[in-house]
């Protein structure tokens, strides 16, 4: 099939910035969205063109690093799909297709396709952890966890830290990523010490790195590759409304 | 020249009790006095950084990634061994020690193996104590699974994504450490040389990913610990920035690189199509728990629709090979005999180079649903790339080079030959001989970032006399930026016709037809004359658009492939020297009557270290004899 792409090109985190149409021929259904753009930029080395910049790595979905918003979708159509994953078969000859960076205060755009997440690495340096030496620790079975509560705390764990959430929100808001880390941990008989601090810490960290606040839009949870629930949105709230309940250490 | 691998001497039961107790140790007021570099946050790196930090030395960390929890690391899916026997089936250090020595074909170093296998516990603790959500029963204890060469259930997990939680877990250290400032992190910067100073290694130099800056960085130690190199193949299960850059820079320097030619070739991946894949795609190895492994018994039905295929008509060739073992055979023994059934004509799909993974039986025993939750993710993976439904048929896979044992040379400190350097993970060599076994390679490098490398560095640093005492302003780091920017700036003025991705396949497919499954004296010839003439193609006509004063991919990805078309001919040497099969470097010289590997014990018991001599000059030999102590060597029989 014969596709029309518009992308976006910024030569660095200073320039404007526009979209510019390339033509995209004889793509196969059975390539990946990312192998589609490989040739596309083999054809603009040859023509002496720079090539389109993306980020990409593991190309099977679970590093995180691929980052594009897809006719106005981060990720593109598919649900549940980073863009590694999509795969041309999706679009129809004649398509025309927008690509951009993902748009968000908190996450300058670099160059093309590339923007800066480490906003989202010092949200998890604000206590994204368990604060557990390195040997030291009890036996593995010492505390039960019921199958239900590390299930529960396994559909958070699986975010990948892309930052889709943030770029389909309306308000850039980072609470979906951040409940996801707050949600396992205070699930876990492990996370509950730290689990007031580290809600303070991290809710803190979103507002200090320019992120926006949740107005409940759940479009993160649409374009979220990993389908994490805004469920764990509900739980970080109640973790930090149980915050301001004053504990016996506290009078 | 012999090396010594300085494993402990006598009884390998308690070695590294032994060497804990004797070893010197650097006080803890001491150690904030050192820098110790470590390139590298995956698993091993992240692990390394994370426990370092804490002890109180400066750490700074490396990745070329945009953030640390992206390390190729995060792939790895079914999970992790430990030898904890929760199961009570049987299991123990020693079971877990001797399953990976022969799973390795008998070419590990005894010592370090056992030591893997005792702080294999150590690590599920620890991993759990950082909150990562294994999989639990209703009563809430842990779960486990089975996976190839092992005969016990040892084997912990987190749904299809073990790696992904066992990276968060390792980051999540790593991100405490970063707050308490122990640990410097430096994303997106790639090692382009390792700095070496009177013969010990004492910085590396760094280019900046995003403004292209070459900068350098003195550590009192160096820690590499980098990954796999089997793009080497183009075409792999690793990440498209994993590549043998950091760890060749090491051996231009003077590293030896030991036993290059083992490379794993995963026997579940999904097959190629078409010409423009860019990486092929694992299916995790846990799924051999329930699928079944056929191909048709007859080459005329392979154009069939598999369920047209009557039972008596399919060949459950691991089954009938391996009865003991079955579907769950190593995964050399797995790919080579999925690659035996294709060379036969009875592959399926594509090109006929496939095989059935069939969940039909196991659909029945068990229920989809359970099927489901066990591996809910590779299904829905699998569908969105084949766009075929695994529940409905049968999943067609082909191996695909997935990950080395071999890598730098180190002894049982992880210390390289060249003092001050030390190697983790997947980018050392020692535990996992000619073949790793499922599920080791996340305890690998867990092992040796949290339980190994925090203890063997400290006598090293303890004889050094004056920490800090070489820093950036040595001009050895002035001639190794130097050196950098001239190979920047040579492989910018080339502008050739071809591109880097052209030439890459190009040396994948040499490696691949050459230096793949099946080896031999003419195909390893062979393969030594078409590197050398790529090589020269790819100086004289690649085409790297740009500059190297900003983000340039392309430029990143030629610096990588110049040093695959140097490495891939010492892998090659290698795999030519050694007139033996064993594990996953199979010589079909040396095969025995039934197509099993047959290894030459007398004269190749020994892990082959190579020395750089020069780009196109054969590298030089270095032996480091094998000695088996508390295992009998034998015959390797899954049967």
């Amino acid at each position: 099939m014969d596709l029309t792409l518009h992308v976006w090109r910024q030569k660095g985190p200073q320039d404007k910035g526009k979209l510019e149409t390339y033509p995209a021929k004889n793509v196969s259904p059975d390539m990946s969205f990312l192998e589609m753009l490989d040739e596309v930029n083999d054809g603009l080395i040859k023509s002496g063109k720079d090539p389109i910049a993306f980020d990409h790595d593991c190309r099977e979905g679970i590093c995180g690093m691929c980052s594009q918003v897809i006719n106005g979708r981060p990720h593109g159509k598919q649900e549940k799909t980073t863009v590694c994953q999509l795969h041309m078969r999706q679009y129809n000859d004649g398509d025309e297709i927008f690509i951009e960076p993902w748009r968000a205060k908190a996450f300058p755009i670099q160059k093309d396709l590339i923007v800066d997440r480490s906003s989202l690495d010092v949200i998890m340096q604000a206590g994204g952890y368990t604060s557990c030496h390195t040997g030291g620790v009890d036996d593995a079975n010492a505390m039960l966890i019921p199958k239900p509560t590390a299930d529960y705390a396994m559909d958070a764990a699986e975010c990948i830290g892309c930052g889709a959430c943030i770029a389909a929100c309306p308000n850039s808001s980072a609470m979906l990523f951040t409940s996801a880390k707050v949600a396992q941990l205070a699930a876990l008989p492990q996370g509950k010490p730290e689990a007031r601090k580290r809600v303070l810490a991290m809710t803190q960290a979103i507002l200090d790195e320019g992120f926006g606040n949740c107005t409940n839009h759940y479009e993160c949870e649409a374009a979220c590759p990993k389908g994490i629930s805004v469920k764990f949105i509900a739980k970080l709230n109640r973790e930090y409304l149980k915050t301001m309940i004053p504990t016996s250490t506290d009078a | 020249m012999i090396l010594d691998g300085k494993a402990p001497t006598g009884q390998v039961d308690t070695s590294w009790d032994r060497y804990r107790e004797e070893m010197k140790l650097v006080n803890p007021s001491n150690k904030r006095k050192y820098k110790i570099i470590v390139v590298g946050s995956g698993l091993a790196g992240g692990a390394g950084a994370a426990s370092l930090g804490e002890l109180g030395y400066n750490v700074d960390c490396f990745c070329y990634q945009d953030s640390p929890r992206r390390a190729h690391s995060i792939a790895a899916q079914g999970g992790i061994n430990a030898a904890k026997n929760y199961p009570s089936d049987g299991d123990s250090i020693y079971r877990l020690f001797y399953d990976t020595v022969k799973g390795g074909d008998f070419r590990s170093r005894e010592a370090d193996v056992w030591r893997l296998a005792q702080v294999s516990n150590n690590i599920i603790d620890q991993c759990v104590a950082q909150g990562i959500p294994f999989a639990r029963d209703y009563a809430g204890y842990l779960d486990n699974r089975s996976f190839g060469g092992a005969q016990v259930s040892r084997t912990f997990y987190a749904r299809g994504q073990t790696g992904q939680q066992l990276l968060l877990g390792a980051y999540s250290a790593l991100s405490r450490q970063i707050k308490n400032k122990t640990v410097t992190m430096h994303p997106r910067t790639e090692m382009l040389d390792l700095v070496v100073v009177d013969g010990v290694a004492k910085g590396i130099t760094v280019r900046n990913l995003m403004t292209g800056e070459i900068e350098s960085h003195w550590g009192d130690a160096v820690i590499l610990a980098t990954g796999g190199y089997v793009n080497v193949f183009n075409l792999s299960t690793n990440a498209m920035g994993s590549s043998v850059t950091a760890i060749w820079k090491a051996v231009k320097k003077g590293a030896y690189i030991a036993n290059p030619c083992y490379t794993q070739i995963h026997p579940t991946c999904i097959p190629v199509h078409g010409e423009h894949q860019s990486k092929l795609t694992l299916m995790s190895e846990s799924l051999r728990n329930d699928g079944r492994i056929w191909v048709p018994k007859n080459a005329a039905d392979c154009e069939k629709h598999p369920s047209e295929i009557p039972e008596e008509d399919r060949d459950y060739y691991l089954e009938r090979k391996y009865p003991s073992y079955g579907n769950l055979a190593p995964r050399d023994i797995s790919s080579r005999s999925a690659k035996e059934a294709c060379d036969d004509g009875r592959g399926v799909g594509e090109g006929k180079r496939g095989v059935f993974l069939d969940f039909e039986e196991a659909i029945k025993r068990v229920g989809k649903k359970t099927i489901q939750e066990r591996y809910g993710n590779l299904f829905d993976m699998y569908e969105k790339i084949t766009d075929e439904n695994g529940y409905e048929r049968p999943m067609r896979i082909y191996p695909a080079p997935h990950y080395n044992m071999g890598g730098l040379w180190v002894d049982y400190e992880c210390q390289s030959n060249i003092p001050g350097l030390f190697v983790l993970g997947e980018a050392n060599f020692s535990v996992h001989g000619a073949n790793r076994l499922g599920a080791s390679a996340l305890m690998q490098g867990l092992a040796d970032g949290y339980f190994v490398i925090p203890y063997t560095i400290a006598p090293y640093l303890a004889s050094i006399r004056n920490p800090g005492a070489v820093k950036e302003d040595h001009p050895e780091f002035k001639k190794s930026v130097e050196g950098v920017e001239t190979q920047i700036d040579k492989l910018l003025a080339i502008k050739g016709k071809k591109t880097v991705s052209e030439l890459h396949k190009q040396l994948g497919n040499i490696m691949w037809e050459n230096v793949g499954m099946a080896r031999n004296d003419a195909s390893l010839k062979n393969a030594l004359k078409l590197i050398p003439e790529l090589r020269d193609e790819f100086w004289n006509n690649v085409n790297v658009p740009g500059s190297g004063k900003d983000l340039n991919q392309q430029l990143e990805n030629a610096g990588r492939l110049a040093d695959f078309l140097e490495f891939a001919e010492v892998l090659t040497e290698d795999a030519l020297n050694r007139e033996e099969s064993c594990g996953g470097h199979f010589r079909t010289e040396h095969q025995t009557d039934e197509g099993e590997a047959m290894r030459d014990d007398e004269n190749f018991s020994y892990v082959a270290a190579w020395e750089f001599k020069g780009v196109g000059v054969k590298p030089e030999l270095h032996k480091e004899p094998l000695k088996f102590e508390r295992v009998k060597l034998a015959v390797r029989s899954y049967k």
